[in-house]
């Protein structure tokens, strides 16, 4: 108050300067003190917002010891770097430094690198794009990305022949590497089969489904008849319904890349058996990767799941040690992919040539097997089954099962499915809306399908 | 003048604080007292009109300046994206080339008006809103009458009270998802304790769009209880001694007194928890973990919407038409606002 009170006043008659020099240094430095600093405030927020529009190089330059640094875009865990594939890389080639860019989550990792391809700026050196998402990117932007198909030292032939054409854009390229792939089994509780008076001998087990996932809704409906507790047989409808749909031909999208959901046998077919499971409530009504499919794990509320590899340090880690020696793997009923990555670079970075090679080199049998034993993310590359870290390789926690050749096997007998560009929107809204309206909501099954295929229209709608 | 005395006497007693140190600290940078007695002295003749011109257009322009970097970063992110949304809106823009826009006026708007999960998103809106906001509202304003007794730890109550305003969304969500589980939830658990079935309550609407209410309320009563004690605070003290004098209970205290001192505040708490809940986005989002907001879109939200759209769908402009739809809505209800809050100012 005072302060104030001075300033005033002594500003009101001009300064007591002559006779108190203390006095003018404050009324007349004050408000000089503050307006530079204002004016400094406004040019450091107006330069840090000119700056936040400036351009992005998506960090990858050469550096001033004259390394050149790579930028690898990731969503999630590519295990790279856990796996200790960079450094040696970097071992390798002593000029070249490795960076990572992760984004967690797929679902904002994609859309941003969307907005970094149109803008032409921000793209790493490498970026991965999900299997959802390939046929979307090979369609709509394979002009701005290295045509694999041409690339200089890619072989082809290293990849199963479904994994290499998932990148194929219509015009013949290929945008990008396969990483790994998810062909499905059948994770089980041994504990629970037993008690419910089912065989729980992997070998045994995998017959009881043998090529047609109607036996596996059939064994379901032999559970229940005898479940221990108030267990379920699987843990979700959706479950079953992807493992089953993966297994066709054609899923959503026919050959001429036309969208045939409605009318394809493998939806129908899959939709029906999941609806069956559903009625023979031998579901435990589960979202997967919800909390509560986490706890239903650690619980041991459901004896069996479709898994691929990538889920098995899931489950370990969810069911726990509790669990531990009670879990088995068995061959699904048929071969069916689900998830796997691909590298692609896109075109005009700094460093294509670098970024060419490095993507061929994390993406070469050697390097996938290596990552295999390291982090469970299953190659795509054929010629990797028959290394040691493929070939023998058992997990401990489901009984020591040899997952290399259960997995490997399935992976070879994988169909080539035509994808399209709303492949991953449409599964997931026929499972989180569709089955689960009927799984959980207790809507009969033409209100879920017909629930769905409102939300499908509503996406693909232009 | 006091100030060309030499003793220190005097001088401490002019600056103030006792003691000689505090004296000599205070005339250092000219303490209050000792620049009073400088007035009127009459020094700087010289340099008159030009520092008086400086000053002049410094006390016109320096305001401005203060407040520039406000409005500055206002044009970059509240109004060129608010304005370049409304052109959006008015196109066909896809997030796979969103430099390329196609124009289809008003297309993206007629379309919503017959769009059932539009519909459905605001009505949702609507109702979590109301079940968020009136118990919330309620709620604070009697914690806030309770705080504002005597109380042993006052302090403490008024920064518990605050505690879950400072919790982040993320974290309070994904607990109450947690406490709302089907099969494992503690609300279930306690209900089971009293003999109430389990409640699946993501999947039910009514159920679902309580569970995300509640944690609205959670979050922002204790926010407003304080709001609203502030306001109390300030209300005479004369006021409800009279009204005890008439006789009337704590209660009619409350009820006469309290209430309508507070009734500027009432309605600004309810302008600000109407445009929160209007936009209400993270609590649904994480609530599920998705942003169909449930299997049926029971508690999917306008802001949800929006999101699905342009993030899931791809479709820019759609989802600008989504905002510019809620910021029209937000219009709507600040001139309600403001009409009830001119009819009630006239009627006192």
């Amino acid at each position: 108050m005072a302060t104030i009170r001075k300033t005033s006043t002594t500003e009101k008659r001009g300064e007591g300067r002559a006779h108190a020099p203390a006095g003018r240094v404050r009324t007349t430095r004050h408000p000089l003190r503050t307006r530079p600093l204002a004016y400094g405030l406004t040019a450091v927020l107006g330069a840090a917002m000119l700056g936040g529009c400036a351009q992005d190089s998506g960090g990858s330059s050469a550096s001033a010891d004259g390394k050149t640094t790579v930028s690898v875009g990731v969503f999630g865990v590519f295990g790279y770097k856990q796996a200790g594939l960079y450094d040696e890389y970097e071992k390798l080639h002593p000029n070249i430094r490795i960076k990572e860019n992760a984004i967690e989550r797929n679902e904002n990792y994609y859309p941003a690198l969307l907005n970094h391809l149109s803008a032409g700026s921000g793209l790493s050196d490498i970026q991965a794009v999900e299997v959802d998402n390939i046929n979307e990117v090979a369609g709509l932007h394979a002009d701005k990305f290295v045509d694999m198909a041409k690339a200089e030292g890619v072989d082809k032939s290293h990849w199963l022949s479904w994994k290499w054409s998932q990148a194929k854009a219509p015009g013949g390229q290929v945008v990008g590497l396969g990483t790994d792939i998810g062909p499905m089994g059948i994770c089980y509780r041994k504990d629970l089969f037993e008690k419910a008076g089912l065989p729980s001998e992997r070998d045994e087990v995998g017959k009881l489904w043998k090529g047609d996932w109607s036996k596996y809704v059939e064994t379901g409906e032999r559970y229940m008849k005898a479940a221990p507790g108030d267990t379920a047989f699987t843990d979700g409808a959706a479950g079953l319904y992807n493992g089953a749909v993966s297994s066709y031909p054609v899923k959503y999208y026919d050959a001429d890349g036309k969208l045939v959901y409605k009318k394809s046998k493998g939806v129908r077919e899959s939709w029906d058996l999941a609806m069956r499971a559903v009625e023979g409530k031998m579901t435990g009504k589960l979202k997967q990767f919800d909390k509560e499919w986490d706890q239903a794990y650690a619980n041991g509320a459901f004896a069996s799941v479709v898994c691929p590899p990538w889920m098995l340090g899931y489950i370990k880690e969810k069911a726990g040690e509790k669990a531990a020696d009670k879990w088995d793997v068995a061959p699904a009923p048929k071969p069916g992919n689900w998830g796997g990555s691909f590298l692609t670079v896109p075109k005009g970075g700094k460093h294509e040539k670098e970024a060419l090679k490095l993507a061929q080199w994390l993406t070469a049998p050697k390097q996938q097997a290596r990552l295999f034993e390291k982090q469970a993310s299953f190659p795509s590359a054929k010629a990797a089954y028959d290394l040691p870290e493929v070939k023998g390789a058992k997990h401990p926690y489901f009984g020591d099962a040899p997952i290399g050749d259960i997995f490997a096997e399935a992976a070879e007998g994988i169909p080539t499915i035509p994808l399209g560009p709303k492949d991953g929107v449409v599964k997931t809204t026929i499972s989180d809306i569709g089955i689960l309206q009927v799984e959980q909501q207790g809507k009969s099954p033409e209100e879920g399908w017909n629930a769905a295929v409102k939300k499908i229209d509503d996406v693909v709608e232009n | 003048m006091t100030s060309s005395r030499t003793d220190p006497l005097p001088r401490t007693r002019t600056t103030g604080p006792p003691g000689a140190t505090g004296g000599q600290a205070a005339q250092a940078d000219g303490g209050p007292g000792r620049a009073a007695t400088t007035e009127g002295t009459g020094g700087a003749q010289g340099h008159g009109p030009r520092v008086r011109r400086r000053h002049r257009w410094d006390a016109r322009f320096s305001p401005y300046a203060f407040i520039a970097p406000f409005f500055l970063f206002f044009a970059a992110f509240g109004l060129f994206p608010l304005l370049y949304t409304g052109w959006a809106s008015l196109h066909r823009v896809s997030l796979h080339d969103p430099t390329r826009m196609e124009w289809v006026g008003l297309e993206n708007f007629s379309r919503l008006l017959e769009d059932d999960f539009f519909w459905n998103a605001l009505r949702n809106t609507l109702t979590i809103g109301v079940l968020s906001t009136v118990p919330q509202l309620l709620m604070a304003l009697g914690l806030a009458h309770l705080l504002n007794y005597r109380l042993r730890g006052s302090t403490f109550f008024r920064v518990a009270m605050l505690t879950p305003y400072a919790t982040s969304v993320a974290a309070a969500t994904l607990v109450f998802a947690m406490l709302f589980g089907r099969d494992y939830g503690m609300v279930n658990w306690g209900l089971g304790l009293i003999g109430v079935d389990h409640i699946d309550w993501e999947n039910g609407t009514w159920t679902s769009q309580l569970a995300v209410s509640s944690i609205v309320i959670w979050r922002w009563t204790g926010y407003n209880a304080l709001i609203y004690l502030a306001a109390m605070q300030a209300v005479p003290h004369d006021l409800y001694e009279s009204a005890a004098l008439d006789g009337a209970s704590r209660w009619q205290q409350f009820l006469h007194v309290t209430v309508p001192s507070l009734r500027p505040t009432i309605l600004f708490t309810v302008v600000v928890s109407t445009i929160g809940a209007t936009q209400l986005f993270g609590e649904p989002l994480l609530f599920g973990g998705s942003q169909t907001g449930g299997g049926s879109h029971q508690y999917q939200t306008l802001g949800l919407y929006l999101y699905e759209q342009g993030w899931f769908t791809f479709q820019l402009g759609r989802a600008s038409a989504i905002a510019w739809a809620m910021f029209l809505i937000l219009i709507v209800v600040g001139l309600a606002n403001w009409l009830i809050a001119r009819r009630l100012n006239k009627a006192h």
